[in-house]
Parts: structure tokens; C-alpha cells; sequence
């Protein structure tokens, strides 16, 4: 039977270019018609190290980068035997044979090798050594019978812009490979069902975020460049000019965080990207947004930790920094989407969410869910934009009151450069019209009055954010409880453990300040339940038990730094039921 | 000509400043009070930023729209200010402590960046608001209550760190000099580009050595010398003035390009009059590019 989805895996160290081969594989499958996910597991080095991309491609919707791997391209010794042991049996290894010699007693049983004698189908055409590239993608394509026309259609993309030249000789590379490869590779029984009149968009979590943010109207995005943010500051600077956003790297995040407060203060919407670490400088500042009642946008991608960690690592190790950033208490929401398309609306509802209740909000992302690709279905663009209630002039003879107490704790803003509304915004404990109450002696009627005001928010947040959901059969079991990046890998274990004729369900916690309403009724009424976190302590858990006194039975904590594989969360459930 | 009398009153606060009775602070109060004035900038397009001390509470005892943030943070929040409405007179405020101390980061990226914003310093090298610690501008071997042998650092020199930051007007004002003083925020904010006034604003509690009269037998103005504004070196040279005589006045004035007439997403005019929707137009275009 041919198989209708593919894993393939291109391994070699950074500089090697399998970054860009990565993505003109994908875009050649995009273009097909096929869904596909692609990450990047790379370490903090620009030269050197051990690099791999895994991409897996299929006419479904594909949830996870897979477990073993199909096609294995390798870009260097080192990497065949790396990676090697990961091929599947029925799979291959494309290679370059001036290169790489290898020894057979270490091939894997039932594994295919498939060289590429690169010198030799370039004779006529150059010698550059990352021309490599192009020879193992153009035998791929002809491996996987897909239309070699699309790959010259990706090819011309990709260096249209830049050199013609190098865009003829990469042609030429395309063709020479494919026939090749035509001529003396053995046949692989794969029918991916491509499709050549859709196309799908390709982002990363980073572009989706940045893309929902120019959606929702933010002017003015500032970052410092940590990974794996960066890409977000990247993605709209070079949107910038069509987008009208100020995008603005400076000094620290100190500065990075301050400065998109006073940006919203003077009246555009705000956001920051950051990590872990940039995090932790920006709290002070989260707690000043939620004292000055100035709504911002904070994106933390998490990565590795602790301290620098694992910078190019994912890690869910975050939501106790996200819950506990600045001191004192103050409303604030914090959000973690689930998917690529989640990364989009979750930017455009935690601007509303911050304006509404002029509040910080906080993305929990993740280096998995930042940056790795995939494709995805139509996205919606009829999004609203809600500011909240705005002050547009005061021509009363009263002084306005910034602050006003109100019944929900949202008192109408009003922008510098409003006639009748000149107010002061203070770090320090104020009163209803902004003036400042910390010097005055135990002037406690005043606190507690405006505390109140503040903390009330809290309560018309939590009803108007949507209840937990559980997804599968009600008396599943075993419930999955997860968060973050882990829907879709969580997801797609569920589906093949029910096609295993096991009964399991999942519960995916989306808010987690406020926590979701309706978390205790689902687990309690669970047969039994499992949580599965990115992180050493189980955050999430501790907050569950924190807020409804629930404790989960199971635990799956991971902290290596790669991205869950589908099978991990199969082999355990299997112990559990 | 007729002269419009100075409408000082139109500034004020309703808040009655909580300083020590005599300090230099009183004197920036006026100075920027006597600024707007003379300018006649409404008070609706005027904000004022500063950070945590004494010298920090100033803005609230301005009628002007006022953020009173974070500990040397007033600079970045003025920054973020200006960037979002270039058509904002945009006045930072603090002391030594604030911005030569913990913000002493963002100090030199503003002045990098050339923005059109003005930053008043009240430096009276001391901390008071936490009861007298030395400050970055302490001199060395000051007593204080943080450095009971004498400070074993240099003081920061802000007037030669400006002009090797990059802003594009550098100038030193004394508080019991308030005429001049007031003066020189006039044209601080009048300026395009980054303004620096750098007050000596005597601490009358916790600094028992810089005192009014201390500087009163030091102090002189640039502008009663021959010293060239337009020249880098000679304003360093002026800069390095302080132990017998102190140079107060501007040093240094240079039309230089500013970070905010440069910025390409400006150039339609401030952001906050720019549409919400352009995302949605261009979705569609963003999309495209993806595939």
C-alpha cells in the first residue's frame, strides 16, 4: 500500500543552508496542495553544531513533526550517522557520495541508501558546495512523484529577487538532479495525493503573531532581539512601511517594555516580543501598566531555562514568571495559544482583552510554537477592533477623573492632546483623578477605594473569557490535560491511541489568569487524568490544584528541550490504561 | 512690540509641591512653567515623564498630562510618547539618582537617537528621597550615609557624556539662577532634537557641601563668554569645568536629523491619527505572501 504522508529529516550544521532548504521544501508542498509542519531543532552557534530540519507532508492536516523518519537527507558524515538511526525501515538516505562513504554494517536494516555523486551530475553546470542542497531536494521530489515545475516555480521565487544568474545554474541543478535521480534511485511507493491548484500559506507561530498584531492595529511593536522572539521584530519591520507601524528595537527590554507603555498611554496600541530572560527584566514595568491602567501586549516566548539556558530550545517553563511578574497585585490576563492559527487570534483578542480592561496581557508562546512552520486552512479577517470607552473631549467644568470608580472598574481613557482631559498617570498609589496618595499619611479609605476599582476588573474578565472545553468522548478513560503548544501533538496521540481502541479525552486550558471557568466540573467528573507540561514542576498542575484544589493523578513533564513526539504521549498513556 | 504679560498661573497644578522648603527644585518648577508660557504651548499638548524622587514628583505640580513611571525610567517612557504623537511637546523630568544612576542606559540611547524631546535633570548629587546615599555625580570622597569612609568613585560627567552621546543640545542651568535658568528650558524646548538641561539644584537637607553658595562662587554663564556653540571641542574642553569655576548656559547646539522626522512609519504623520483598519485592508496581501 503507498504511503500518503511523508517525514523527511535534513541534517548537517549550521551554515549548511538546510534553513532554506527547509522552506523551499515546504513551499513546494504547500504548492502542492499539501499540509505540512516543519521544525527546526538548532542549536546558538552560526557556524558549526548539529542541525536538523524534520518536515512531514501529507494531503491531512498534520499535527506533529512526526516520530521516525521517511527520507533522511544528510549533509555530512557526521549527520548520516546521527541521524541515521532514526530512518525507518522501508525509508532512505540521500547523501552526497563524494562526501560521505558509509558503512554499511551501520545502515539499519531495511533502510534504503540512495547516493548522490554530486561532482558528477554537476559536471557541466558548477561547483558551489551548496548547490548539494538543490541535487537532494530535486531527487527528492522526483522520489516522492511530485511536479518538478514547482519546484522551478519555488526555485525562480526564491532568487528572482536576487540574481539571475544563480537562479539558471539552480535550475539547471534541479533538473540534473531530478534526472538522475529518475535514472538510478530506486522507486519509493509514495502517493502524497498533491494537488496543484490549492495553495496554502506557510507561517510560523512568530509570523502569525506579528500578523495578527498589524490585523488588530497596533502601531508600535519593541523588542530587543532574544530568540525566539526575534523573528516576530523581523516579521514586522518588513511589514512596516505597508503596515504603518513603528517597529523599534532599543537598548533592553527595560526600555523595550517602558517605551511601548508610553506609546499607549500617548494612544496607539502596543506590544513587546521577548523570552524568558527579557521577561524577567520587563516585570517592574507590567506592574506599572497594570497600576497606570495603560493597556500593552506582552509576547514571552518561552524557551529553556533557567538563566540562559536553553536558548534555542523550547520549554513551557514559564507561567509561574507570567503569574507572579511585578510586585503587588494587579488584573492582568494571561493567554497561551494552542496553534499557529491560535497564535494569529489570540494577538488580536489580547488587544481587545488589554483595551477593554485597559490591563497588560500576556502571549505565552514557545520556541516550538514561534518558530516552527505549518501549513494552515483560511484565516478569518473579520476580527473587531474594541478600544473600550474612549474620552474624545471635556468641555464640563469639572476636572476629568482618569480614574473614575466604576461598577466594572474601567473608567473611560482619554489620550495627551484631548482639551479638557489633562490628567497625571502615576507608578505611585493614586486616587480617582490621578493625584498621588503615597505621601499622604495612611490615607488608607483612598487605597483600598482604588484597589478595589482595579481588582474588580478581574470578575468581568473571568465571565466573559469562554469556559474550558473537553474535546472526546465524556467518559473517556483517561482525560489528557495540556496547554499551549502541545494541542496538536496531544491531539494526534489521541487519534491513533483511539484507533488502539483506548478511550481518552482532552481538556486544553487556553487562559490561565483568569483560569478558565469550568476546569473542576470537567476533572472531577474524569475516570482518571494525565497532564502533560513542557517543564520540571508542572506548572500548570500547581495552578489547577492552586485555584480549584484539583490534583491531577498523572504526570508527563518533559524538560529536554525538544518538542513532545505523538509516540512519548502513546507510551505513556498505554502504561496508564 | 507689545509684550503679552506671562501667564505663569495657566501651568500650575492644583497639587502644592511637597519639597523641602528651599530646594532647587522650586526653581525648575518655575522654569518650566515660564517656558510653556513664553512659548504658549497649550497645556493639553504638553506631557511630562520622570521617574522616582523628589525632583520626580514635578511633573504632578505641572498643568500638563503627566506619567510618573518607574525608577530611571522616564526617558523611555517619553520616548514611547513621542514616537506614538509627534505633535506632543514631550518633557522628561528626574534627578541624578534616576536618570545618571539607573537609567543612565537610556540616557545615552536617547541622546543617540537625536529625538525631539527634552530632558530636565535636577542634580544635586545626592539621593534624598531615600535620606542621603551617595549619588553618581557625588564627589568622590563625599560622606554620605551609604559611604561612611568617603565615595571611592568618580563622579558621571553628564555635560561630556552628552556631547559624546549625541544630543544635539547640551546645557547646564543653577537654580539660583532662576531667570537664566528658565531661559534655557525655553529654548531646550524649542529645540529639534534631543535637549539636555542639566540642573545644579542644591539638596538643602542631605547636601551640606554643593550649596547655593558653593555654586554661587563658581557658577558663571556661557553666554557672557566667546564660546562658540557650534564647536564640539571646545564645548568638551567647557565641560570639564567644575572644581574653581562651573560653566552654566548652553555648550553645545547642533541641527542634526532626529529620530522621529526620520522614522519611515511616520512620514504620514503621528500614528495615533492613523487608521485602525489598514491591517484589514492589507490582509489578504499578507496572506499572499505566505503562500
Amino acid at each position: 500500500m503507498s504511503k500518503h504522508e511523508v517525514v523527511i529529516r535534513v541534517g548537517g550544521a549550521a551554515g549548511d543552508g538546510i534553513a532554506s532548504t527547509g522552506e523551499s521544501f515546504a513551499k513546494i508542498c504547500s504548492r502542492s496542495g499539501l499540509h505540512l509542519l516543519a521544525y527546526n531543532s538548532y542549536q546558538s552557534v552560526i557556524r558549526g553544531g548539529f542541525i536538523y530540519l524534520q518536515l512531514r507532508a501529507g494531503r491531512d492536516k498534520i499535527l506533529s513533526h512526526g516520530n521516525k523518519v521517511d527520507f533522511l537527507i544528510a549533509l555530512n558524515p557526521l549527520e548520516f550517522q546521527r541521524n541515521i538511526v532514526d530512518v525507518v525501515s522501508g525509508g532512505a538516505v540521500l547523501y552526497n557520495s563524494d562526501k560521505i562513504k558509509p558503512d554499511p554494517d551501520k545502515v539499519p536494516k531495511g533502510v534504503t541508501l540512495c547516493p548522490l555523486p554530486v561532482n558528477e551530475i554537476l559536471k557541466d553546470i558548477g561547483r558551489n558546495p551548496i548547490l548539494q542542497n538543490t541535487v537532494a531536494l530535486s531527487s527528492l521530489v522526483q522520489l516522492l512523484d511530485l511536479d518538478v515545475n514547482v519546484m522551478n516555480a519555488v526555485i525562480r521565487d526564491y532568487f528572482g529577487k536576487k540574481k539571475q544568474s544563480v537562479m539558471e545554474i539552480n535550475l539547471k541543478v534541479i533538473e540534473a538532479g531530478y534526472e538522475y535521480s529518475k535514472s538510478n534511485l530506486p522507486d519509493f511507493d509514495f502517493d502524497l495525493n498533491p494537488d496543484y491548484n490549492t495553495k496554502r500559506p506557510v507561517l510560523t507561530g512568530n509570523q502569525a503573531l506579528g500578523f495578527g498584531s498589524i490585523l488588530a492595529g497596533c502601531k508600535f511593536y519593541c523588542a530587543y532581539p532574544m530568540t525566539p522572539a526575534s523573528s516576530i521584530l523581523h516579521y514586522l519591520i518588513a511589514q512596516s512601511k505597508k503596515s504603518g507601524m513603528v517597529v523599534k528595537q532599543a537598548e533592553d527590554e527595560i526600555s523595550v517594555i517602558n517605551m511601548a507603555i508610553g506609546a499607549s498611554f500617548a494612544g496607539v496600541r502596543s506590544m513587546v516580543g521577548t523570552s524568558g530572560g527579557g521577561f524577567a527584566l520587563m516585570t517592574e514595568a507590567i506592574g506599572l501598566a497594570g497600576q497606570t491602567e495603560t493597556p500593552i501586549v506582552i509576547i514571552n516566548s518561552m524557551r529553556g531555562g533557567p538563566s540562559t539556558g536553553l536558548p534555542t530550545k523550547t520549554e513551557q517553563g514559564d507561567l509561574f514568571q507570567a503569574i507572579g511578574a511585578s510586585q503587588g497585585d494587579f488584573p492582568k490576563v494571561i493567554i497561551a495559544p494552542s496553534t499557529i492559527e491560535d497564535c494569529f487570534y489570540s494577538t488580536i483578542e489580547a488587544f481587545n482583552l488589554a483595551d477593554q480592561f485597559q490591563i497588560p496581557v500576556i502571549i505565552l508562546s514557545d520556541l516550538f510554537l514561534s518558530e516552527h512552520m505549518e501549513s494552515i486552512g483560511n484565516l478569518d479577517f473579520n476580527s473587531t477592533i474594541e478600544r473600550g470607552e474612549i474620552v474624545t473631549s471635556n468641555d464640563s467644568d469639572k476636572l476629568y477623573r482618569r480614574f473614575q470608580y466604576t461598577d466594572t472598574g474601567v473608567s473611560p481613557r482619554a489620550f495627551p492632546g484631548t482639551s479638557g482631559t489633562v490628567f497625571q498617570a502615576s507608578s505611585d498609589e493614586h486616587d480617582d483623578y490621578g493625584n498621588i496618595i503615597s505621601d499622604v499619611f495612611t490615607d488608607s479609605e483612598t487605597r483600598i477605594k482604588i484597589m478595589l476599582k482595579r481588582m474588580r476588573k478581574m470578575k468581568f474578565i473571568a465571565e466573559q473569557l469562554p469556559a474550558a472545553k473537553l474535546e472526546g468522548p465524556a467518559d473517556a478513560d483517561l482525560t489528557i490535560v495540556s496547554w499551549g503548544s502541545t494541542y496538536n501533538v496531544v491531539h494526534e496521540a489521541i487519534q491513533i491511541l483511539q484507533n488502539n481502541s483506548k478511550s481518552v479525552n482532552h481538556l486544553h486550558i487556553k487562559y490561565l489568569i483568569p483560569l478558565q471557568k469550568g476546569i473542576k466540573e470537567i476533572l472531577s467528573n474524569s475516570k482518571d487524568t494525565l497532564i502533560i507540561e513542557a517543564n520540571y514542576t508542572g506548572q500548570l498542575s500547581k495552578l489547577i490544584s492552586m485555584e480549584t484544589g484539583f490534583q491531577i493523578n498523572h504526570t508527563l513533564f518533559k524538560y529536554d528541550g525538544e518538542p513532545f513526539y505523538p509516540n512519548q504521549i502513546i507510551d505513556k498513556v498505554e502504561d496508564l490504561i | 512690540m507689545v509684550v503679552e504679560p506671562v501667564k505663569l498661573e495657566a501651568y500650575k497644578s492644583e497639587i502644592t509641591p511637597t519639597w523641602c522648603p528651599g530646594c532647587g527644585d522650586f526653581a525648575v518648577l518655575r522654569g518650566v512653567h515660564t517656558a510653556l508660557a513664553r512659548l504658549k504651548i497649550k497645556s493639553e499638548n504638553v506631557v511630562i515623564s520622570a521617574g522616582i524622587g523628589c525632583s520626580s514628583n514635578l511633573p504632578g505640580f505641572v498643568n500638563a498630562y503627566a506619567f510618573h513611571g518607574l525608577h530611571g525610567r522616564s526617558l523611555p517612557i517619553a520616548n514611547g510618547i513621542k514616537l506614538a504623537n509627534t505633535d506632543l511637546t514631550v518633557i522628561a523630568t528626574g534627578g541624578d539618582g534616576d536618570g545618571y544612576g539607573i537609567g543612565l542606559g537610556h540616557f545615552i540611547h536617547s541622546m543617540r537617537r537625536n529625538i525631539n524631546i527634552t530632558y530636565i535633570v535636577m542634580n544635586n548629587q545626592i539621593y534624598g528621597l531615600t535620606t542621603g546615599q551617595a549619588s553618581p555625580t557625588s564627589e568622590r570622597g563625599m560622606v554620605t550615609k551609604s559611604t561612611p569612609s568617603g565615595l571611592l568613585e568618580v563622579p558621571v560627567n553628564p555635560i561630556a557624556l552628552a556631547l559624546i552621546s549625541g544630543a544635539t543640545y547640551v546645557s547646564r542651568g543653577f537654580s539660583g539662577n532662576p531667570d537664566h535658568l528658565s531661559t534655557t528650558i525655553e529654548n531646550a524646548l524649542s529645540h529639534k532634537g534631543f535637549s539636555l538641561v542639566d540642573v545644579l539644584s542644591p539638596c538643602v537637607t542631605y547636601n551640606k557641601i554643593q550649596t547655593y553658595q558653593w555654586f554661587r562662587d563658581r557658577v558663571y554663564t556661557l553666554e557672557d563668554e566667546e564660546h562658540d556653540t557650534n564647536d564640539l571641542k571646545q564645548s568638551m574642553s567647557k565641560s570639564y569645568e567644575w572644581e574653581s569655576k562651573i560653566p552654566i548656559g548652553v555648550f553645545y547646539k547642533a541641527d542634526k536629523p532626529t529620530y522621529d522626522a526620520d522614522e519611515p512609519a511616520l512620514q504620514d504623520g503621528p500614528l495615533v491619527n492613523q487608521p485602525l483598519d489598514t491591517g484589514k485592508r492589507i490582509a489578504e496581501q499578507l496572506l499572499e505572501e505566505f503562500t
